[in-house]
């Protein structure tokens, strides 16, 4: 398990218990920021269900009204009808920060404050059906724009978390293990070492004791 | 300044231009997806493309899926919902929490 290059030295054993301090915080930080990222990315994934139910069925309503209006137009009326539109939709993009992922907040400005500025044609030649489409989808933008931002801040939120989620899982179970290995590897190395040393040392004392009284030759004259 | 953007079929696109949506008319798929490209280079913030285009340019897309802008986001077309864009959304609860918990399989 311990790796086989690491020097088994004091020096090295207080950097590596050093290490394994920050790794540990450094886990358990990342641990925290992991559950509060899915925590937020429960809720805003929940919304985004939501809003893309609400945003498929309103567009089902309005393409069923177009197609009506279609039925009873002919297909030059129809170009002709939306041929030079009357309004016009810039975005303003600011920023929001959740948990250090910036997420795009949209907010949509038209050209003209008139409601019915929509409608880009004149009523006489256009059958109602078109202009029941036209205000169903002009109703459907604004929780389009919202699905926009909800949808967008869930894709970044996944990776994010994705991301998070490795790195906790890469300190979780390689690093710290191989640095609590190592740790033990050198420890008792060092050990090892000095048990040596103190076993050398008597044998050392016992020569020299040996050599100046001669205790061997005394035991075997009596 | 930022501006939005809808691409797919011209039947089911054509009404978003009254309310002053910029349209992109494609039959097929073969210039979308660099029309795509040239849309998310320029200053759209917001792209809405047809579930029925999206789905022939699937890898186009997917490559601004991690990006911070433009949020490209899909909508069902007039030919009828293929569920792509609800699977988009269980596909961020399968890339975050490993599989999906929320919506079922």
């Amino acid at each position: 398990m311990a790796a086989t290059n690491i020097t088994p030295t004091r020096m090295e054993l207080t950097r590596l218990k050093r290490k394994l301090i920050t790794t540990r915080r450094g886990h358990k930080l990342l641990k925290d920021k992991r559950d509060e990222l899915m925590r937020q990315f429960m809720d805003l994934v929940r919304e985004n269900m939501e809003l893309r139910k609400k945003v498929e069925a309103g567009m089902e309503a309005a393409n069923k009204n177009f197609v009506l209006a279609k039925s009873t137009m002919s297909e030059e009326a129809v170009n002709v009808a939306f041929m030079a539109p009357k309004q016009e939709v810039s975005l303003e993009v600011s920023e929001k920060n959740i948990m250090s992922v910036e997420i795009p907040v949209f907010e949509y400005k038209t050209r003209t404050n008139d409601a019915n500025d929509i409608y880009s044609y004149g009523f006489a030649f256009t059958s109602s059906d078109l202009d029941d489409a036209v205000s169903s989808l002009s109703e459907l933008l604004s929780d389009m724009l919202k699905l926009a931002e909800v949808e967008k801040a869930c894709q970044l939120m996944a990776a994010e978390i994705e991301k998070t989620r490795r790195r906790v899982n890469a300190l979780e179970h390689v690093l710290i293990p191989e640095t609590e290995a190592n740790i033990k590897y050198i420890s008792s190395k060092l050990d090892e070492n000095e048990r040596s040393t103190q076993i050398r040392l008597m044998k050392v004392k016992d020569m020299l004791l040996e050599d100046a009284h001669h205790y061997k030759e005394k035991a075997a004259n009596e | 300044m930022y501006k939005i953007a809808v691409m797919g079929e011209p039947d089911s696109i054509y009404g978003f231009a009254t309310l002053g949506l910029d349209t992109f008319p494609f039959d097929s798929a073969e210039n979308a997806g660099h029309m795509l490209r040239k849309l998310a280079d320029e200053e759209y913030a917001v792209i809405y493309i047809t579930e029925s285009l999206a789905s022939k340019i699937k890898n186009e897309i997917d490559r601004y899926r991690e990006s911070k802008l433009p949020a490209v986001i899909l909508i069902p077309g007039v030919s009828g919902n293929t569920g792509d864009g609800v699977r988009n959304v269980k596909k961020s609860v399968e890339q975050a929490v490993g599989s999906d918990i929320l919506f079922g399989a």
